[in-house]
């Protein structure tokens, strides 16, 4: 419990320090770019195969389920867009990038640790909190709403051509259910919670990397750590935000 | 000039420095010697800062650097460059970028001039050429040689080296010990080097500082630390019968 409250306390000290003046706006604006191409752009291919294939299973699976003629066909495209929608494309998607986007920072800026990087920064005068993890915090608020919505995208356009293609259900259908009752607000509690999402994967992979030690063992640690606590927090953020905004 | 007054260091109360108090003068290069574990990179952590003291004070040139808040220390450290022991350069910059980015980050120079220094500091070190090659593609002397670029870009007063030598064949130590002399007595700096290599003591020590056990146990000149009596200066320096044997020589030349 000790450890939980030090941790804690260590974590919105780092906070402090990252959100603390940059030394050039400059140098920060240009890493920023570079991480959204790092951690965003080259995330697309995993995020667009991921919701292509989860889009089209929703639909079939959707389909298999529905046997009483008294439901509509039309339910199943208003089903794969509420899941879609309100939790594959902010929650899964953003659980698989705390693996590869958080395991990432954490070991990049581990080994930068355990190879003395950071201290260079240090002693040059440069606050490394900020000059590391600021911009990765940055870049994965703004990078990480495209993402999401590209996944909504392309999982109920798979959808409705697999729905299609396998004569589950006809276009037109799936296009009811797509546009019945929709509210636009479901798009924007998606991605509020993205951004909270976002901000738990590269502060806590940003802090684990930080405080690493012990070589490349401490960075292998620093690594998974990260990942584990994101997704719990995620988890955890996602109930509470879900209670908070939706009901 | 630094003064180390009174400092103190503990680690969940295991004591690793003890009451040491050292002057590092400038123009000079100060060694500071002593067994693994002895505390000397603990020490030198404590005088730049990477570390907090829990007791006494390090003041460079008058300013109390571990009386001043994270703010106010940022100056003083623009004043220091350090070359560490695996030098340290940032993977992902280029040699050129490197030693660039104390200047990106702090200078007010134009790119030109920032280039013109850029260049200046790789030939200082004997790196023209290798401006666009990156830290995994050049040899370990180079590194260390980019290292020492990067320290004396932003043309520091206080310059720190952490085990300078490490991992270097004999000739590329010689060439690193040269060149941290010529800079020092070029520009006048305080330099702290922190060593296990009494090649290096015996070549360019101008005062030495021996730590022992967490506490400052004997300081010298490079001539004194040769003849000294002390047992365990005797113990770390003369470790070998070849060194031994030497040390005898230089005694019986003395006393002829």
């Amino acid at each position: 419990m000790v450890t939980l409250f030090r941790s804690a306390g260590r974590y919105v000290l780092l906070l402090a320090d990252v959100f603390g003046k940059p030394e050039r706006f400059a140098v920060y604006r240009r890493l920023t770019v570079a991480e959204v191409d790092k951690i965003g752009l080259q995330s697309l291919g995993i995020v667009a195969l991921l919701s292509l294939f989860m889009g089209a299973v929703v639909t079939l699976q959707t389909a298999a389920q529905i046997e009483s003629g008294w439901i509509p066909k039309w339910t199943i495209g208003f089903t794969t867009r509420q899941t879609m929608i309100l939790e594959f494309s902010p929650t899964i998607i953003s659980l698989i990038l705390a693996g590869k986007v958080g395991g990432n920072i954490a070991s990049e800026i581990g080994t930068m640790r355990v190879q003395e990087q950071i201290d260079a920064l240090e002693i040059m005068g440069v606050n490394s909190a900020g000059y590391l993890i600021l911009p990765k915090i940055v870049a994965a608020l703004f990078i990480f709403p495209f993402l999401v919505v590209i996944s909504m995208f392309l999982g109920i356009a798979a959808g409705a051509f697999v729905g299609e293609a396998s004569g589950v259900i006809s276009f037109a259908d799936f296009q009811y259910g797509l546009q019945y009752y929709f509210d636009s607000y479901q798009i924007t509690y998606a991605l509020e919670k993205t951004c909270a999402f976002a901000f738990i994967i590269t502060t806590i992979s940003g802090y684990n990397g930080y405080f690493a030690r012990g070589g490349a063992l401490g960075v292998g640690r620093a690594s998974t750590q990260s990942v584990v606590y994101s997704i719990i927090l995620i988890m955890i953020t996602n109930y509470v935000l879900t209670q908070l905004l939706l009901l | 000039m630094i003064e180390v007054k009174n400092i103190s260091k503990r680690f969940d109360g295991n004591q690793v420095l003890s009451n040491i108090s050292a002057t590092f003068e400038r123009g000079k290069i100060n060694f500071i010697i002593g067994r693994s574990g002895s505390g000397k990179s603990v020490l030198t952590k404590c005088v730049v800062g990477l570390m907090e003291v829990n007791e006494g004070s390090v003041i460079f040139d008058g300013r109390d650097f571990t009386a001043m808040n994270r703010n106010q220390r940022k100056t003083v450290r623009q004043d220091m460059g350090m070359l560490f022991q695996g030098g340290a350069l940032f993977d992902y910059l280029t040699v050129e970028e490197n030693v660039m980015f104390p200047l990106r980050m702090f200078s007010k120079m134009s790119k030109p001039e920032m280039n013109d220094r850029v260049e200046w500091c790789l030939k200082r070190v004997d790196l023209e050429g290798k401006n666009h090659l990156y830290p995994s593609e050049i040899s370990g002397g180079m590194q260390k040689r980019t290292g020492i670029a990067r320290a004396i870009a932003m043309n520091p007063k206080y310059l720190f080296c952490d085990e300078p030598n490490s991992g270097l064949d004999p000739q590329t130590a010689i060439m690193i010990d040269n060149l941290i002399r010529e800079i020092t007595y070029e520009s006048e700096m305080t330099t702290v080097v922190v060593s296990h290599d009494m090649n290096s003591v015996i070549e360019i020590g101008d005062h030495i500082n021996f730590i022992f056990e967490g506490k400052l146990w004997w300081q010298g000149s490079r001539r004194e630390i040769l003849f000294s009596d002390n047992k365990e200066i005797g113990e770390f320096v003369f470790a070998s019968e070849f060194m031994k044997e030497i040390r005898e020589n230089l005694r019986r030349e003395g006393a002829n």
